[in-house]
């Protein structure tokens, strides 16, 4: 199929960008997105135009290092990664059009590449349980419910690409940062640091720059790991009651 | 390695006063490189030269953004309870004239003798206004953070995920407030007959009022935003108060919300519809 | 064509004859050199050694460990969980990765799970047993004394996980669950559905930054480590720092510290095609060879029997489907070559030819790693492939779940595997609860790497390696989920200890950064950056790594030959020379250039392809992961030579022509025996 793209182009942070307009012929359904654009930045470094810039690193939907907004939604119209979305998703003559994460706490380092290291401040804040190599207990000391062993789970498999933050019309990190304190907060081993974690990692939320959640949900539809509103209503509860404890 | 120097947080709630830690990563840009007001953001006085990002030291809770928002849903609880109050009172307009304006001069006379003439009434105006203040004041703060959370916007942006009513808080609860400040000129404050009338006679004072189509039409209006304002709302307040935490409770949330939306700003809209129609007149 | 093929599998005539090579092929490639040992692992009892060692190791007076600064290149399991350690032990800790966070690390996408001797099915496992499989499963390869320590502290880790929030699956009763991995007779893999990997890595770099935030770490992202630093002050040469990249800037840093650690991962990407993700590369390694480290047992490469097939040109890396698949999934190809092109629901019963389960029937659909990939590719080398022609081939082989589904019934399968049938379905298209999936081996792991001493030392003092970089637990092959545990035995429990060893001696003198080591190296680094911008060719690097791929895949990939290695090596020879000249590296040095940051791991890549060939062709047996035509049985199994070969093939840099040093391998608590799965 023969696609347009439109796509944007920054040569570093301090540059304005713009939209810049490419053709790619012959792409094929089997290809992923990502080695759409690996065919065309060949095309492009054949005509001497730099190749575009953009992350991606394990290619198959975990590390969450590959971003884009394609046509407006993050990691595209699939609910799975940029890296994982493959061109049979799109129709021939389609018009794309291939934008970098906004937000102002992520940074646009160059074309498609963002600066996500405020999530890695957000868990240096607290996103942890404190316990130093070699002091654990036997691991069966502490039997977990199955159900909030899943729970927990489930929502770890946040993988912090940040398409929450890229979706919410707030700029917000509410969600990524409620599946850590879901995660945390689910397990036993959590508990001693329940209150401090959330106080800190959300003042590092803030502090960051990210937006105040006002409950849109479009993060949670954007999220390619399906993590569920739920978290944000636990965040928000388990703050809440770190107030009440008086944090 | 980091160390320390004390910088101001940003000017947003979550950061005022906050000790700042410097440097934790190896690279030396400014977290909103070119696109956002790094400067504001780390206050004056001791500005961090080459400052990478900071990690915030002594937090508090109650200086988030989402105690902001706990803010906001218990002001909001109060207006849902008011509206409550209030649409039950307005459909009293249906059981005529006397009824109506017994129910207006009864609200005068709740928790007498203990409290005087107008006491509770002034009790209740008194949550009101302060529920206002807070609702209004925490909307903007938040408003004006999410402005700077983004300040490139999409070429292309879908709202997958999205209900309409919640993209409209902001300017629905605009529009809310705006109504309000008339509302009050209307029935309470300035007591304006529309149609030259009397103004001493609630009763009649709102008969008058709807008789006029475009007044009929500015209310609904109105009550179409306040629906959407509380459909959106409703459920929102039950999510910040972390009541939600599970797929049931939060569906659950999510229909009561739009449940209650309806039957509140149907319920408003009875009494101008009937009046319009003729059904309640003087 | 017959109902039943009657070759077993179909090894090719013209090498079976002799069985047994004797000259030596790689002669002319190579210099001998000096023996090599490890000097480190203490004598006496196996099951005693490490207690001895952690009690003989020096200690640092934790006033002096603030003052001594260590640098670890990596945040994978290997290295986050190192830099947590040694950060809360008090060290000053610089922690380098490429990615934009330390949690993408590719420890990441591990899928299915680690070991630990841990018994809690009580089951008859032990940490001897798990020693005994690890040096089996390694095909007698790998260092006694190092596997004996890895299974000793693999319970160790699984407490230490667990203590941090790992959601490691649980029974009803609370407990953790476990599962046997890989054709193990035993339940010794603990996992978190199909992100074994990510669960663990996110807990290590969850302790990480717990040190940020604590101060003894420094995290720098988006920095690729690209030359070593040694310095030599008088009393030999020891490493001292590394130079980097910022990847953004383009800046060229240098950083000094007392020790070098290096958790660098795999460089399976030498083959372009493999299962690791796009940046993982040999670099940090290379460098250090070439800077005096020994790598050991380049060729030893794990090739992984199920993973998504090729579908064309475009193609820019391949995917795992978890070994778990294999436990319920049954592995076959139809009978007849007519059939392969028909819907595989068509084809009935009695046409299908379940091969392993034919071949191998003690251990059917799970023989070992290298044997299903084998007969896999002479499947389809037979004609019996399915799947779409790449080139004129069908290069796949169907693992169907029907009769699991038939079994467990749907959601029993899919609570079993879920994401990964998922993620098979998000990439081919096709449903595999329906359709039989379809997979092929493809490049995975890599035993080989940077040869290290009982203390994870290289042989240049003061560099240690972890991880998959180095080369120590696995052998010649690798059993299924006992990587994680390498590399988080490696970071959390044994790095920590054996570096105090080494740093009982620091502080080393002060390096002034105009020391002559320190500009030379990195005005080695500016000069390649340099003439990688200036040389203005026509070929990009992509199309340069895709070919090399090409050359590794088809001549050092699953079966090797004399004549096929020598030929590889002519053919990088030149293609490398010609990467020189006419490679193509559009932007600048001082911005954020992915074409450039390719280059520089491409040019490492050739020379690393280079010596997995000349190690590939002094290896004249089959072992493990490397099956040399030459060395076969009769019924075409691989044939060790113990003999000859039972060494550690240690590479010193030198240019052209290697020297190779041998590290014997002895076995007192285990005795050698030829593999057998049939
Ligand atoms: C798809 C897949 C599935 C797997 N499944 C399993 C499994 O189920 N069980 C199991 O036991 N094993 C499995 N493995 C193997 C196992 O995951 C790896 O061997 C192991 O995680 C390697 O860990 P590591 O810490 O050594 O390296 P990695 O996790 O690869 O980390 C390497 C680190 O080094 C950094 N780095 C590399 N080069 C440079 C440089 N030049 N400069 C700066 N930084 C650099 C990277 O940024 C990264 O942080 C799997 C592997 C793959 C690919
Ligand atoms: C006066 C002007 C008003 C403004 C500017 C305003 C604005 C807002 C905004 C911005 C929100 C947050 C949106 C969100 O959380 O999704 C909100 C929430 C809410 N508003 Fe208003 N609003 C106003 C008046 C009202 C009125 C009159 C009512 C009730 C009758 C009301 C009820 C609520 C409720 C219940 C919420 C949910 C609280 C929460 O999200 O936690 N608001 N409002
Ligand atoms: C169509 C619908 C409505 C009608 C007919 C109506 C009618 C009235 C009347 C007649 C009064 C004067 C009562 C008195 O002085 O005793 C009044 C007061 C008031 N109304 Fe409404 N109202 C409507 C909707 C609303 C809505 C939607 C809101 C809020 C969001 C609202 C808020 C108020 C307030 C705050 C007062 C002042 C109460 C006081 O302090 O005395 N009204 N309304
Ligand atoms: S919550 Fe979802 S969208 Fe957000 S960072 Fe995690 S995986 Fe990505
Ligand atoms: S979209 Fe944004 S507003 Fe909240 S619910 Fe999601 S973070
Ligand atoms: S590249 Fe790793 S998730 Fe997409």
């Amino acid at each position: 199929m023969k696609l347009t793209l439109n796509i944007w182009r920054q040569t570093d942070a301090n540059d304005a960008g713009a939209m810049h307009t490419y053709q790619v012929d012959d792409v094929s359904p089997d290809m992923s997105f990502l080695e759409m654009l690996d065919v065309l930045n060949e095309d492009l470094n054949a005509k001497d135009e730099e190749p575009i810039a953009f992350d991606s690193d394990c290619r198959e939907g975990i590390c969450g290092m590959c971003s884009l907004m394609i046509n407006g939604e993050p990691h595209g119209p699939e609910v799975t990664t940029t890296c994982q979305l493959h061109m049979r998703s799109f129709k021939d003559g389609d018009t794309i059009t291939i934008e970098p994460w906004r937000a102002s706490a992520f940074p646009v380092l160059k074309d498609l590449c963002v600066d996500r290291s405020a999530f890695d401040r957000i868990i240096q804040a607290g996103g942890y349980i404190s316990v130093n190599t070699g002091s654990a207990p036997e691991a069966h000391s502490v039997p977990v419910p199955r159900d909030d062993a899943m729970r927990a789970f489930n929502v770890a498999t946040c993988i912090g690409c940040g398409a929450c933050v890229a979706a919410c019309p707030n700029g917000s990190a509410s969600l990524f940062m409620g599946a850590k304190i879901t995660h945390l907060g689910e397990l036993p081993q959590g508990q001693p640091e329940r209150d401090s974690r959330v106080t800190n990692m959300v003042a590092q939320h803030d502090h960051e720059g990210f937006g105040g959640c006002t409950n849109i949900g479009e993060c949670a539809a954007a999220c390619p790991k399906e993590i569920p509103l739920d978290v944000i209503s636990q965040l928000n509860k388990d703050l809440r009651t770190a107030i009440k404890h008086g944090h | 390695m980091q160390r320390a120097g004390v910088g101001r947080g940003h000017d947003g709630p979550g950061g005022t006063g906050f000790i700042v830690f410097r440097g934790t990563g190896g690279r030396k840009i400014t977290p909103y490189g070119s696109v956002g007001p790094g400067d504001q953001r780390y206050g004056a006085s001791v500005a961090i030269q080459n400052s990478g990002p900071t990690l915030v030291q002594g937090a508090r809770a109650t200086q988030s953004t989402i105690f902001l928002k706990i803010l906001m849903a218990a002001s909001g609880a109060v207006f849902i309870a008011f509206v409550l109050l209030h649409m039950y009172g307005n459909l009293k307009a249906f059981n005529g004239h006397d009824a109506y304006n017994e129910y207006a001069e009864h609200l005068r006379e709740l928790g007498t003798p203990m409290l005087p003439h107008s006491g509770a009434l002034w009790i209740i105006r008194a949550v009101l206004i302060l529920s206002l203040v807070v609702h209004v004041y925490c909307a903007a703060t938040l408003w004006k953070r999410a402005k700077k959370a983004r300040t490139v916007r999409y070429q292309v942006k879908k709202h997958t995920g999205a209900i309409f009513a919640s993209r409209m808080m902001r300017w629905g609860g605009v529009t809310l407030l705006l109504f309000i400040i008339w509302h009050l000129l209307n029935f309470t404050i300035g007591k304006v007959n529309v149609t030259g009338g009397a103004t001493n006679d609630p009763y009649n004072l709102v008969v008058d009022s709807f008789s006029t189509w475009w007044l009929t039409v500015i209310y609904l209006v109105a009550m179409a935003m306040l629906g959407a304002h509380l459909h959106h709302g409703i459920w929102s307040a039950t999510q910040t108060l972390g009541l939600t935490n599970s797929d049931r409770t939060r569906k659950l949330a999510k229909n009561s919300a739009f449940t209650l939306a309806v039957v509140i700003a149907g319920g408003f809209s009875l009494v101008p519809i009937f009046v319009l129609a003729g059904v309640i007149n003087k | 064509m017959t109902d039943m093929p009657d070759t077993t599998l179909t090894p090719d005539p013209s090498h079976v004859a002799e069985g047994h090579p004797s000259s030596d092929d790689a002669a002319g490639y190579y210099t001998p050199g000096t023996p090599l040992t490890d000097t480190k692992a203490p004598g006496g009892p196996i099951a005693d050694r490490w207690q001895t060692r952690k009690f003989e190791a020096r200690l640092v007076n934790p006033a002096n460990r603030r003052k001594l600064d260590v640098i670890i290149v990596g945040t994978g399991l290997a290295g986050a969980s190192a830099a947590a350690t040694m950060g809360e032990a008090g060290y000053n800790v610089k922690s380098f990765c490429y990615q934009d966070s330390p949690r993408r690390a590719h420890s990441i996408a591990a899928q299915g799970g680690i070991n630990a001797a841990k018994n809690y099915k009580e089951d008859g496992d032990s940490a001897h047993r798990l020693f005994y499989d690890t040096v089996k499963g390694g095909d007698y390869r790998s260092r006694e004394s190092n596997v004996y320590r890895l299974a000793e502290v693999s319970v160790n880790i699984i407490d230490q996980c667990v203590a941090q929030g790992v959601p490691f699956a649980r029974e009803y009763g609370g407990l953790l669950d476990n599962r046997s991995f890989g054709g193990v007779q035993v339940s010794r893999t603990f996992y978190a559905r199909g992100q074994t990997g990510q669960q663990l890595l996110i807990g290590a770099y969850q302790a990480l930054e717990r040190q940020v935030a604590a101060g003894t770490v420094e995290t720098f992202t988006r920095h690729e480590m690209l030359e070593l630093i040694v310095v030599d002050d008088g009393d030999g040469p020891r490493a001292r720092g590394i130079i980097v990249r910022d990847m953004v800037t383009g800046e060229i840093e240098t950083h000094l510290a007392d020790v070098v650690v290096l958790a660098s991962g795999g460089y399976g990407n030498v083959f372009f095609l493999s299962t690791n993700a796009m940046g993982c590369n040999v670099t940090a390694a290379w460098r250090a060879h070439r800077k005096g480290a020994y790598m050991a047992n380049p060729c030893y490469t794990q090739i992984h029997p199920t993973c998504i097939p090729v579908t064309g040109s475009h193609q820019s890396k391949l995917t795992l489907m978890s070994e778990s698949l294999r436990n319920d999934g049954r592995i076959w190809v139809p009978k007849k070559k007519e059939d392969c092109d028909k819907d595989p629901r068509s084809i009935a019963e009695e046409d299908r030819d379940y091969f392993l389960e034919r071949i191998y029937p003690s251990f059917g659909n799970l023989v070992p790693r290298d044997i299903a990939s084998r007969a896999a590719k002479y499947m389809c080398d037979e004609g019996r492939g399915v799947g779409p022609e790449v080139d004129g081939v069908r290069r796949g082989v169907y693992l169907d779940f029907q009769d699991a589904i038939a079994r467990l019934g749907k959601e029993g399968v899919e609570e079993k595997y879920d994401n990964l049938l998922d993620m098979y379905e998000r990439i081919t298209g096709e449903n595999p609860y329906e359709v039989p999936m379809r997979i092929y081996p493809a490049v995975h792991y890599v035993m080989g790497g940077l040869w290290v001493d009982y203390d994870l030392q290289s042989t240049i003092p003061g560099l240690f390696v972890t991880g998959e970089a180095n080369f120590s637990d696995h052998g010649a092959n690798r059993l299924g989920a006992s990587a994680l545990m390498q590399g988080l035995a490696d970071g959390y429990f044994v790095l920590p200890h054996t570096i105090r060893d080494y740093l009982a001696d620091a502080p080393f003198e002060k390096i002034p950064e105009d020391h002559p080591a320190v500009v030379e190296a990195k005005q080695a680094v500016t000069e390649r950056i340099e003439h990688f911008l200036t040389v203005n060719g026509t070929r990009s690097v992509d199309s340069y790594h895709r070919e090399l791929g090409n050359i590794m895949w088809e001549y050092c990939g699953m079966e090797r030959t004399e004549d096929g290695l020598k030929k590889a090596i002519d053919l990088i020879r030149s293609l490398k020379d010609d990467f020189y000249r006419n490679v193509k590296v559009l932007g600048t040095a001082d911005s954020l250039n992915q074409s450039l940051e390719k280059a520089g791991r491409v040019a490492d890549f050739f020379e690393l392809g280079e010596l997995m060939c000349i190690d590939a062709l002094n290896r004249r047996e089959s072992c493990g992961g490397h099956f040399r035509a030459e060395s076969q049985t009769e019924d075409g199994e691989a044939l060790r030579h113990d003999d000859q070969f039972a060494y550690v093939a240690a590479w010193e840099f030198a240019g052209e022509k290697p020297v190779l040093h041998k590290e014997e391998l002895t076995y007192t608590a285990i005795e050698m025996k030829q593999r057998s799965y049939k």
